[in-house]
């Protein structure tokens, strides 16, 4: 099972490495803590834009409200994430807290996508095996980055593209998957919004709720036809 | 505060902070998992919070003020998109873009 695990988070393997290095980069540039509180906070937090911005906050000195409030506003996109997952972790037992906490973009984008068989139980083990795997390498970057600082030598700028490209490529996946493209074209017509009307900071959270918004709006509809149709669909 | 312990307790802050709002929609919902509007938006959600992934990342991938405005992340993504169509094999359609996308950052060729 951790082949089939591995050859799926490869992906994140090759993003998460260079970004986790760059955040342990400027971790150890930055300032002056130790070295291993970088990978320390990788293990605790394991939010990637959430981390960049907390060594500025370090930087500054930042109050513990101020820091607070900074975090929970960046990484607020994932209270959209669990919505969509509550059915698939029901059960989950002590596996759950760890499957939540791990709830990064990129797992939610695998957890999501990837195809599932019947056995929920195995499943989740799958789910948590991916979740581990992933901070596994987030951790490893950031070590690697606090470590190794300004003598890093191969060149691997633009790598971090692999993010990009997964995440197209589970686009497809989901399209066809879903057999629908509507959300498809509803989340990049509301990423084009956002990211005209928002700084890039609120762009992310700001395209969510748009697409949620309408989704709402999309149910409200479905339901309206389906109740004069005099049936009721549960999924 | 002591510097060790202001690191400690920021630490902890930050951990506390992320972590909420990941298991706010458990607390809250759990007990709706059945309600059709939640398996509406388990339904579409993923596929249209995907599609606002890739899009707001690869707008930050391109330099758009290049005399071919965003090409070298445009290039790399449709490339992704037609070897995905062609192939879908994911890890083939990834590491073909990010080959592309490293090869014209590096040389700068866009």
């Amino acid at each position: 099972m951790n082949h089939s695990v591995f050859r799926l988070t490869l992906p994140i393997l090759f993003g998460y490495l260079p970004l986790g290095m760059a955040f342990g980069v400027l971790f150890a540039t930055q300032l002056d803590y130790a070295w291993w509180i970088a990978p320390l906070m990788g293990v605790v937090i394991f939010a990637g834009a959430g981390q960049i911005l907390a060594v500025s906050l370090l930087a500054a000195n930042a109050g513990l409200v101020e820091v607070f409030v900074a975090m929970f506003v960046l990484n607020a996109r994932h209270l959209f994430y669990g919505l969509s997952l509550l059915g698939q972790f029901r059960g989950a037992g002590w596996r759950k807290v760890y499957l939540i906490f791990g709830l990064t973009d990129e797992t939610y984008s695998l957890l999501t996508s990837r195809p599932r068989g019947p056995d929920r139980a195995h499943e989740q083990t799958v789910d948590f095996r991916i979740t581990a795997f992933n901070q596994g390498y987030w951790v490893i970057g950031c070590a690697l980055g606090a470590l190794l600082a300004d003598n890093v030598a191969f060149n691997s700028t633009g790598i971090e593209f692999a993010l990009v490209a997964l995440f197209i490529v589970l686009t497809i996946e989901q399209l066809k998957a879903l057999g629908d493209s509507l959300p498809v074209w509803l989340g990049a017509a509301a990423a084009g919004v956002a990211m005209i009307a928002l700084p890039p900071a609120h762009q992310l959270i700001g395209a969510i709720a748009i697409v949620t918004a309408i989704l709402l709006l999309h149910y409200r509809r479905i339901r309206g036809e389906q109740s004069s149709e005099g049936e009721v669909n549960r999924g | 505060m002591a510097e060790s312990t202001y690191i400690a307790a920021f630490i902890a802050v930050a951990a506390v902070a992320t972590f909420a709002t990941r298991v706010i929609p458990f607390l809250f919902f759990e007990r709706h998992t059945e309600h059709p509007l939640i398996q509406h938006l388990g339904r579409y959600l993923p596929a249209a919070v995907m599609a606002l992934l890739a899009t707001v990342f690869l707008q930050r991938s391109g330099s758009w003020t290049a005399d071919l405005p965003g090409f070298d992340a445009l290039i790399p993504g449709l490339l992704v998109v037609a070897v995905h169509l062609w192939q879908r094999n994911a890890l083939l359609s990834i590491a073909a873009g990010t080959a592309s996308y490293m090869v014209i950052q590096q040389a700068g060729v866009v």
